[in-house]
C-alpha cells in the first residue's frame, strides 16, 4: 500500500511534433504535496511536458494520468500558468475578469459568475497581491503584475495540482520575490510542477529537480553544482 | 440640415433607414467586438462572401430570400469554422478559396434566376433606403437572438477569445463555442448586407469596435462603445448622404473610416477608464 498517492504518473511517453520527436521515453511520478522543478534548454520539451500533464496535448504513445485519471479529464483539478508571452496584451480585459476565468468548469455554464466565484477570485488575488489592481486593464500592468494575475487565475479554481511555466522569466526583482514567497506558502498544501531557469527560486522551495532535453533525467547531488552544470549544458 | 429633419418626419423610407442603421449597430457592435479581439476578420470576410452563394441558390429556387440568407449564413459559418479548426496550416488559403467560390456561385445563380432580375448590385452595396418593415422586423429579431446568446455565453466567449488553451483546460467546449461565435457573426453580416452590402459589411463590423478598443477597459465596455459609435456613424452617414446626394452605405463607411483614422492619431489613454468605486469600500 502506498502512503503517498501519485498525483502525476507519466509512463513511457513519446511526443512527436512535426518531423522529430519532441519527447522520448518520458517517465515521471509526482507524489501528493511534492514540488518538482524542471530545467533544460529552450526547445528541449519542458513546456510540452507541462502541456501533456495539463491534458492540453495528447501523447503520441504512452500515457499520462493525473489523480488516477487520463490527463484530459483532470483539467478542473489543475491550475496552469502559461508563459506570459502566450497572452494577448492588446486584449481589453480587467484583472478581475482574467482571474474569474479560473472558475470556469466550477460555476454555472450559462450566464454570469456566482458570488462564490467572486469570493474565490478575491482570495486568489489577495494571495498574490493583485486585489488592488482588479479593475485595471491587463495590458497596462507591468510584467511582474501580469504574471501574478495569471497565477491568481490558476489559484481561483482551487487546484490540487499547479503547473507553472517559467513564472519568474522577465519579471522584476520585487515580483520575483513575491512569486517565490507565494509558491513557498502553496508548497505546504498542493502539488506543484514548475519549469524554471531561476536558480534562486529552484533552490528555495523545490523538493527535486528533473532535467528535460528530449529525454528526462533526475538531477541529484549538490543542487548548486548540478543545476549549474545542467544549465550550462543547455546553453 | 432642417431639410433633412423635415424629410425624416414625412418620409417613411428615411425613418426606416435610420431605424435600420440603429438596430444594425447593436448586432454589429457586439459581433464586431469579437471579430476584432479574436482577429478573425479574414474568416468573417469569408463567411460574408459565402453567404452570397446561399442567397443566389435561394433566389434561383424561389425560396424566401431573407430565410435563404439566414440559412446560408449559418451553413457558411459552420463550414468555414470547421475548415479553420481542421486546416490550421493552410487556413488563409482555404478560406480565400471558399470566399471566391461562394461568391461565384452566388453570381451564377442570380444571373440565371428567371423572372424579374434580382439586382446583384443591391447585394454588393446594399440599399438602406429600400429597407422594408419586414426587413426591420428581421433585423430586430436577429438583434434579440444575438443579445440573448451573448448574455448567456458572455463568460465563455470571453474565455475562448482571450485564451483558448486555458478555456480548453477548464473543460469548456471550445470548438462548439467558436462555431457559435461565428454563427453570431454570420447573422450580423446578414443584417449588414441590407444596409451597406456585402463589400462594405466587414468595414462596419470592424471599424466601430476597433475605435472602441482604444478607450475601453473591458470587453463589455468595448461592445457598448462600439454600439454607440455604430449608431452615430449610421445616422451621420444618412444625414450627410441625404444632404450631399451621395450613396448612403459608402458615406456611412467613409465616416467610420475617418473616425478610425482620427482615433489612431489621437493620444491613447494610458489608463483604462475603469470605475474604481465598485468594491472599494470592502477592500
Amino acid at each position: 500500500m502506498r502512503i503517498m498517492a501519485e498525483v502525476v504518473e507519466v509512463t513511457d511517453v513519446d511526443f512527436t511534433y512535426g518531423i522529430g520527436k519532441a519527447l522520448q521515453g518520458i517517465n515521471l511520478q509526482v507524489a501528493s504535496g511534492e514540488f518538482v522543478g524542471a530545467i533544460g534548454p529552450n526547445g528541449g520539451g519542458k513546456t510540452t511536458l507541462l502541456k501533456l500533464i495539463a491534458g492540453l496535448l495528447v501523447p503520441t504513445s504512452g500515457q499520462v494520468r493525473v489523480f488516477g485519471q487520463p490527463a484530459a479529464r483532470s483539467g478542473r483539478l489543475i491550475g496552469y500558468v502559461p508563459q506570459f508571452a502566450d497572452v494577448d496584451r492588446a486584449f481589453p480585459i480587467t484583472v478581475e475578469d482574467v482571474v474569474l476565468m479560473g472558475r470556469l468548469g466550477l460555476t454555472s455554464f450559462l450566464g454570469g459568475y456566482r458570488e462564490g466565484d467572486k469570493k474565490a477570485a478575491r482570495r486568489a488575488m489577495e494571495q498574490v497581491g493583485v486585489w488592488e489592481l482588479r479593475q485595471r486593464r491587463l495590458g497596462n500592468l507591468s510584467e511582474g503584475q501580469r504574471q501574478r494575475v495569471l497565477i491568481a487565475r490558476a489559484l481561483a479554481g482551487e487546484p490540487k495540482l499547479l503547473l507553472l511555466d517559467e513564472p519568474t522569466a522577465s519579471v522584476d526583482a520585487e515580483a520575483e520575490a513575491a512569486i517565490t514567497e507565494v509558491l513557498g506558502r502553496l508548497h505546504k498544501s498542493i502539488t506543484i510542477v514548475m519549469v524554471s531557469h531561476d536558480l534562486e527560486l529552484l533552490k528555495s522551495h523545490v523538493d527535486r529537480i528533473v532535467y528535460v532535453n528530449r529525454r528526462l533525467q533526475p538531477v541529484t547531488g549538490d543542487l548548486d553544482m548540478s543545476i549549474g552544470r545542467f544549465l550550462q549544458l543547455g546553453n | 440640415m432642417d431639410g433633412f429633419f423635415q424629410a425624416l418626419s414625412s418620409y417613411s423610407f428615411l425613418q426606416h433607414a435610420l431605424l435600420a442603421g440603429v438596430l444594425a449597430s447593436i448586432a454589429a457592435g457586439i459581433a464586431g467586438t469579437y471579430v476584432v479581439v479574436k482577429r478573425i476578420s479574414l474568416i468573417s470576410g469569408g463567411i460574408a462572401h459565402s453567404i452570397l452563394g446561399g442567397m443566389g441558390i435561394a433566389y434561383y429556387f424561389g425560396f424566401d430570400p431573407a430565410q435563404g440568407a439566414v440559412i446560408s449564413a449559418l451553413i457558411a459559418a459552420v463550414i468555414i469554422g470547421l475548415v479553420s479548426l481542421k486546416a490550421r496550416q493552410h487556413e488563409d488559403t482555404v478560406i480565400g478559396a471558399l470566399w471566391a467560390v461562394g461568391m461565384a456561385i452566388g453570381i451564377v445563380f442570380i444571373a440565371r434566376t428567371p423572372g424579374y432580375n434580382v439586382d446583384l448590385m443591391t447585394f454588393l452595396f446594399g440599399n438602406i433606403l429600400l429597407v422594408s418593415s419586414e426587413d426591420l422586423l428581421l433585423i430586430a429579431l436577429l438583434d434579440g437572438l444575438i443579445l440573448v446568446i451573448t448574455v448567456l455565453f458572455y463568460k465563455q466567449f470571453l474565455a475562448v477569445a482571450f485564451d483558448e488553451e486555458h478555456a480548453q483546460l477548464r473543460g469548456m467546449p471550445v470548438e462548439f463555442l467558436y462555431l457559435l461565435l461565428l454563427m453570431l457573426i454570420a447573422l450580423t453580416v446578414v443584417i449588414l448586407i441590407k444596409i451597406v452590402g456585402l463589400i462594405l459589411a466587414i468595414a462596419l463590423l470592424t471599424l466601430p469596435p476597433a475605435i472602441a478598443n482604444r478607450y475601453a477597459g473591458s470587453l463589455a465596455q468595448m461592445m457598448l462603445l462600439a454600439v454607440g459609435l455604430g449608431m452615430f456613424f449610421n445616422a451621420a452617414g444618412l444625414l450627410v448622404s441625404y444632404q450631399a446626394d451621395l450613396p448612403t452605405g459608402a458615406t456611412i463607411v467613409l465616416i467610420a473610416g475617418a473616425a478610425y483614422l482620427l482615433a489612431l492619431m489621437g493620444r491613447r489613454f494610458e489608463k483604462a477608464p475603469a470605475v474604481e468605486s465598485r468594491g472599494q469600500s470592502s477592500s
